[in-house]
């Protein structure tokens, strides 16, 4: 349980996937000028990531892993099918992302009028994969790891977006260089706020 | 490849580089640069700037997979569903890096260590994607050939620019060999560890689209 929370923590502050790796940037900066909007992105990355994560964990353990198809008999046990991760793992994410929006479409309209437009964004989010690939080079022990990190990634990507969106609010009473507009002073802001994430490096539970 | 010069050779009325197809390269450099003006494939571009050989590997990396991508595209493009398109693109694209990360395993481990799970990402780095639905999906392949070279040299400039910074400020070398003089050291100076931290990467970024609106007016967005 101690180190659930551990990993919880760490994935949301220390490894934030914007902060500390950049993923997710360009849908980032570019569906963050109002928090609302942010609010929802954030939302289903949360989602996507809580579900494709703990499903690429089973891919990559029971299928893809030097060894891992030893349980549909001994002769399979020296297969070694990792070439195809990358191509598993996208599948996969696409597929999920498609169904998830399949589903929240029937099962709750309101929830999909408020998503509906970011999901399929989400498909080509760094972040998702990313979680993915992380979860294959730390190599966590149990599906429960994977699954709080993935939730975990989310929370921090979800922080990170309505942070910036906040401050892109009110940064427009400020009184910008011209050539800094937009897009500049939001690259800077977000340097600033990851140094001010660096000094989370180190915290351990 | 002979296929694409093959469609090339059958139009006699435009030449292989006309102005307008130059402008498919140029263009991308300067006024519609995928980093610092589309807000392109920042993803799994800046992590890797710590130093300049990394850097370089992955714009080769990236080139190829753009180049490849949007030539596979081009050449698939009436045959696509378009509802399927983007699974479609994304599992061409996922081969391609599949290659470079086998390729990059084989020739150069180290590195391949270095650049961790951000070859993978590639595959959702949104240059590619970007140039292959606004592109590939409308375009012959020869054009798209020439749109992909210059996206990716594009890419490359910048990811070049902010390494360059980086590694000469943060631990004084070029390349892995050593420029700052010893001496220097010896006087006092010292390397500034900032400079390889995450954030710096950001920071670079904005003062280079800084610099460049600043010299190029038409860039620099209204006021909302």
């Amino acid at each position: 349980m101690e180190n659930l929370l551990s990993i919880f923590v760490k994935s949301i502050f220390v490894d934030n996937m914007i902060f500390a790796y950049f993923l997710g940037m360009c849908s980032y900066l570019a569906v963050s000028k109002k928090v609302t909007t942010a609010v929802g992105l954030g939302a289903a990355v949360i989602f996507v990531l809580g579900i494709t994560v703990p499903i690429n964990y089973l891919l990559e353990n029971f299928i893809l892993k030097e060894g891992a198809l030893s349980w549909l008999g001994a002769e399979y046990a020296t297969v070694d099918l990792s070439f195809l991760g990358f191509i598993m793992f996208i599948a996969v994410i696409a597929a999920m992302v498609q169904l998830v929006e399949m589903i929240v479409e029937k099962f709750s309209p309101s929830l999909y009028s408020s998503l509906g437009i970011f999901l399929p964004l989400i498909a080509v989010n760094c972040s998702i994969l990313g979680g993915a690939l992380f979860m294959q080079s730390r190599a966590y022990e149990n599906i429960g790891e994977a699954t709080v990190f993935g939730l975990g990634s989310g929370v921090g990507w979800f922080l990170a977006i309505v942070a910036i969106a906040a401050i892109r609010e009110k940064i427009r009473y400020s009184n910008v260089p011209a050539p800094l507009r937009g897009l500049g002073i939001t690259f800077i802001l977000t340097g600033l706020m990851g140094v001010a994430f660096l000094s989370f490096a180190g915290i351990k539970l | 490849m002979s296929t694409a010069t093959e469609t090339v050779k059958k139009e006699p009325s435009e030449a292989l580089f006309s102005k307008k197809r130059l402008k498919l390269i140029t263009d991308p450099l300067n006024d519609s640069n995928p980093v610092t003006v589309q807000v392109l494939g920042i993803c799994s571009a800046l992590a890797i700037t710590v130093q300049l050989k990394p850097s370089v590997i992955m714009f080769v990396g990236v080139f190829f997979v753009v180049v490849m991508g949007n030539l596979v595209v081009s050449l698939l493009r009436n045959v696509i569903p378009n509802r399927v398109r983007i699974i479609a693109q994304l599992v061409i694209v996922a081969g391609l890096v599949s290659i470079v990360d086998m390729t990059l395993k084989a020739v150069q481990y180290d590195i391949s260590k270095q650049l961790s799970v951000f070859v993978g990402l590639i595959i959702t780095n949104c240059i590619v994607m970007g140039r292959l639905e606004a592109f590939a999906m409308g375009n012959k392949p020869w054009p798209s050939i020439l749109d992909g070279v210059g996206n990716a040299v594009g890419y490359g400039v910048i990811l070049v620019i902010v390494a360059f910074f980086r590694e000469l400020f943060g631990s004084g070398k070029l390349y892995g060999f050593q420029v700052i003089p010893q001496s220097f050291y010896e006087m006092g100076y010292v390397n500034n560890g900032f400079m390889m931290m995450p954030p710096m990467a950001l920071v670079i970024v904005g003062i280079i689209i800084w610099v460049q609106r600043a010299r190029n007016q038409k860039l620099i967005e209204a006021q909302e």
